[in-house]
């Protein structure tokens, strides 16, 4: 059993059409600790000892928001520059984090073309969330590819906000019960679609 | 003397008896009747005196329309204008219509089949709103649709006192109409030897002028009473008004009750409107509760044993003829399960209108007194049957039917609403805060300049004493979601917080506190969040001190910021102490090693010796081997 970690970031909930019922999915489960930054921290002030006290308490971390400029909105930046301290998460002593797993669970406006190679963004998601990698990297974790749906501003009229909640709580259900082979998943370029090629099949069964 | 022991004798009747219907979930209306049956036709200790108090008692009924007026702005109307007019005009109308039908199978003349049927259709206002109130189920759609239709048979009253005069069976001819209450006995219409156009044009400009004097008039002389700061002059001005208003309309020979209801709409966008509401409430309630007390004293015992079963039978029946016409219409305007059982079960009743208009009917002529006694009786009957009726919905009907069908979801705003109490420096910009968001803020001051010059400005307050029970049940705070304390006396904030918290435990309660005692003060009388006043506005101009003496603008905000961190810290550290046994010698030790521990920790992160307590954007140490 892993205990999984999500930091929402919405600076907008009420006017969110996707991440909103994902996260709500979220607070519905067993196993997941579901925390809205911009609800806790509607100044910024982020309280690093708390913070810091969640990752230890966790295995799986996720940062679930909207992709803003290639990142996420800026909170996650905020607490990443907080939290993240030396002598805690990196440098000197700082192996708090060692051995743990992180992804972004995020969405997307354009199509699923735009990000590739040949797309007008010119690289795939996975690579403009660079920073993201190296960070978890620098702080002996493991990045799991991102979590992602394309096209969200028409989900909602497209219907395909129900299918990706359904997957979201599959994926986080399978995060507690140690049924996502995360060796695959880090290799992976994005969990994106059907998610049984990293599930662990003899536990489905 | 005889005032007196009449009085100790209602009184005592009252007093005993409601408390124990209450009691008993059968609300007070029914209890007045009880306690009437009990001293009349029980007891024989009133006897025929009852007639007399039974008039001066309808003067109760004057009032409440002015209350129902008070409570009809416009803006409400509209809103509810599809409600009213379908739901409520439809049950005025059919169910007219069928007690018609009946009475003329019966054999009763066309005129007095109507005036029965419209009376029959009326159901008890002050019955069924105290229930709904009492059980939480005003707003829910069936208790929405309840109200609705109570509203219209209110109104609907008007013009049924209208057409009364004109059922009357016989040569007996009508000079205009005949004013009802207690005022009936000071003789007819002043301007009964005008010609008719005449009497049309001095009606119309009495009404005009009650309309203009209304919107114009009363604001100013309210303000001058209200600048006097004595309350009973303010009541005795409100009084004054209603029976000035019904004097006026008994001399022009129209009802008392129309003037006071037009009075009562006209008002119902004033300043003063709560203020007035809860002046004249108790007034209405001990003379309604009188009127109420009349009826069950002239209860006729004799009638019903006679026959007991012929009078059980037709107040069953009146009910069930009821309840039909509900059910269908409920259906018709979409209420679902239980919404339309509550709205059917609730309203199947007749009400303590039909008291006064058989009263009024009589009167004119137009029902056989004989048959009056009985209907009275049936009436009465159907009215002690209604707790039944909601009983055998709480706990029969609602529970099954809840759980099958999905529940609708309540009619009412789902935006929450705020009562403000206290609209000065502090209690204005709270207020501005959330009617920027759009939600509804019902504002009470005492200040009479105050609510003048935020009026100018486009922000509503109302008059009134924040500090008195009464005002801010009439404010609305029984519907409220959040309930905001913001006067600056220390001592009625705290009294404020308990009461409400007390009466109103769903509401949550954010008050202003004075200082760091004073936020234990309202935490221990019930307040959900008590914030002190100066504190984070001092704290801001602490911040810009920093910033003149030239501390970085980011760095000053986040030293504010941890100030107020720590604060808080010790804030929360000596609630217990305090509250264990206030400013004590152990509280002054506890308080003074707090400051002492907060300056260390903040003088260290300036000198950045601390390692731990620098916290926030700090660079790695120089050299370090990993990086």
């Amino acid at each position: 059993m892993a205990k999984v970690l999500v930091l929402y970031a919405h600076p907008r909930p009420d006017r969110s059409e996707v991440n909103a019922p994902m996260f709500e999915a979220a607070q519905s489960l067993d196993g997941v600790t579901a925390v809205d930054l911009y609800a806790d921290y509607p100044d910024l002030g982020i309280d690093v000892d708390t913070e810091q006290a969640r990752l230890v308490a966790h295995d799986v971390i996720v940062f679930q928001h909207p992709l803003y400029w290639y990142s996420a909105p800026a909170i996650v930046k905020e607490w990443q520059d907080l939290v993240l301290e030396h002598g805690f998460a990196y440098g000197h002593d700082g192996d708090h984090l060692a051995g743990k797993w992180i992804l972004n669970a995020t969405t997307t406006g354009a199509k699923p073309e735009a990000y590739s190679k040949g797309g007008v963004n010119h690289a795939d998601l996975r690579s403009l969330l660079i920073p993201f990698e190296k960070t978890a990297d620098l702080c002996g974790m493991t990045y799991v590819a991102p979590f992602v749906l394309h096209g969200a501003g028409r989900a909602r009229e497209e219907n395909r906000v129900q299918m990706h909640v359904e997957a979201y709580r599959t994926l986080l259900t399978a995060l507690v019960s140690d049924r996502v082979d995360l060796a695959k998943a880090s290799r992976a370029i994005a969990l994106e679609g059907d998610l049984t090629p990293f599930l662990l099949q003899s536990e489905i069964a | 003397m005889a005032l007196l022991s009449d009085a100790f004798v209602y009184l005592s009747a009252a007093v005993i008896a409601v408390p124990i219907a209450n009691r008993l979930g059968l609300g007070s209306v029914l209890g007045y009747l009880i306690a009437g049956v009990v001293i009349g036709p029980v007891l024989g200790i009133v006897g025929s005196e009852t007639a007399e108090v039974q008039h001066f008692a309808e003067f109760g009924v004057v009032m409440m329309l002015f209350l129902v007026g008070l409570e009809l702005q416009p803006s409400v109307l509209w809103r509810m204008r599809r409600q009213l007019i379908g739901l409520g005009g439809l049950q005025v109308v059919g169910t007219t219509a069928v007690f018609t039908a009946i009475s003329m199978a019966f054999g009763l003349s066309w005129q007095s089949s109507m005036a029965l049927g419209m009376i029959l259709a009326l159901s008890s206002t002050a019955i069924v709103l105290q229930t709904l109130n009492e059980k939480g189920w005003f707003k829910t759609s069936g208790g929405q649709g309840s109200f609705a239709v109570l509203l219209t048979q209110d109104i609907a009253v008007i013009p049924m006192l209208a057409v009364l005069p004109f059922l009357v069976i016989g040569p007996a001819g009508i000079a205009g109409s005949r004013p009802d209450g207690e005022l009936a006995d000071h003789g007819g219409s002043a301007l009964a030897t005008l010609p008719a156009w005449a009497q049309a044009l001095v009606i119309l400009a009495v009404i005009a002028a009650i309309v203009v004097a209304g919107r114009h008039l009363l604001r100013p002389v309210f303000r001058f009473i209200a600048e006097a700061k004595l309350r009973e002059i303010f009541t005795a001005t409100a009084l004054l008004l209603i029976i000035g208003i019904a004097l006026l309309m008994d001399l022009v020979g129209l009802s008392p009750a129309l003037g006071t209801f037009l009075a009562g709409v006209v008002l119902s966008d004033s300043d003063y409107r709560h203020e007035l509401e809860s002046d004249i409430e108790p007034f209405k309630g001990l003379l309604l509760g009188l009127f109420f007390l009349t009826v069950g004293a002239g209860i006729d015992f004799d009638l019903f044993f006679g026959d007991p079963f012929f009078i059980l039978a037709l107040a069953i029946g009146l009910i069930a003829v009821k309840f039909c016409v509900l059910y269908v219409l409920g259906s018709v305007f979409g209420l679902k399960g239980a919404d339309r059982w509550l709205l059917a079960l609730g309203l199947a009743q007749a009400g303590e209108f039909a008291f006064v208009l058989f009263g009024f009917a009589g009167g004119a002529g137009v029902l056989e007194p004989s048959l009056l006694q009985t209907m009275t009786l049936v009436v009465a009957i159907s009215m002690l049957l209604t707790p039944a009726l909601f009983i055998l919905y709480e706990k029969v009907i609602a529970p099954r039917v809840v759980s099958k069908s999905d529940r609708e979801p309540d009619l009412i705003d789902t935006k929450g609403r705020v009562v403000v109490a206290g609209m000065g420096r502090y209690g204005q910009i709270v207020s501005r805060l959330l009617m920027t968001d759009g939600f509804e803020v019902i504002i009470l001051d005492h200040d009479p300049q105050t609510i003048e010059n935020l009026g100018r400005i486009g922000i509503r307050t109302y008059y009134g004493d924040a500090t008195r029970p009464d005002l801010l049940h009439s404010a609305g705070l029984s519907h409220a979601d959040v309930f905001i304390s913001a006067i600056d006396d220390r001592e009625k904030q705290t009294s404020i917080v308990e009461h409400v918290a007390k009466t109103y435990p769903d509401v949550k309660i954010l008050a202003r506190a004075r200082d760091r005692h004073h936020v234990y003060e309202l935490e221990m009388a019930g307040a959900h969040i008590a914030l002190r006043e100066v504190f984070e506005g001092a704290l801001a101009l602490g911040k810009h001190a920093l910033i003149e003496l030239g501390v970085h603008t980011f760095r000053a905000e986040n030293k504010a910021r941890r100030f107020k961190k720590h604060d808080l810290e010790m804030l929360a550290d000596l609630r217990d102490n305090y509250n264990d046994g206030g400013v004590d010698a152990s509280y002054i030790d506890a308080m003074r090693a707090h400051s002492a521990t907060m300056f260390e920790i903040m003088k260290a992160e300036r000198d950045e010796r601390h390692e731990r307590t620098e916290r926030g954007w700090t660079p790695p140490p120089k050299g370090d081997a990993n990086l």
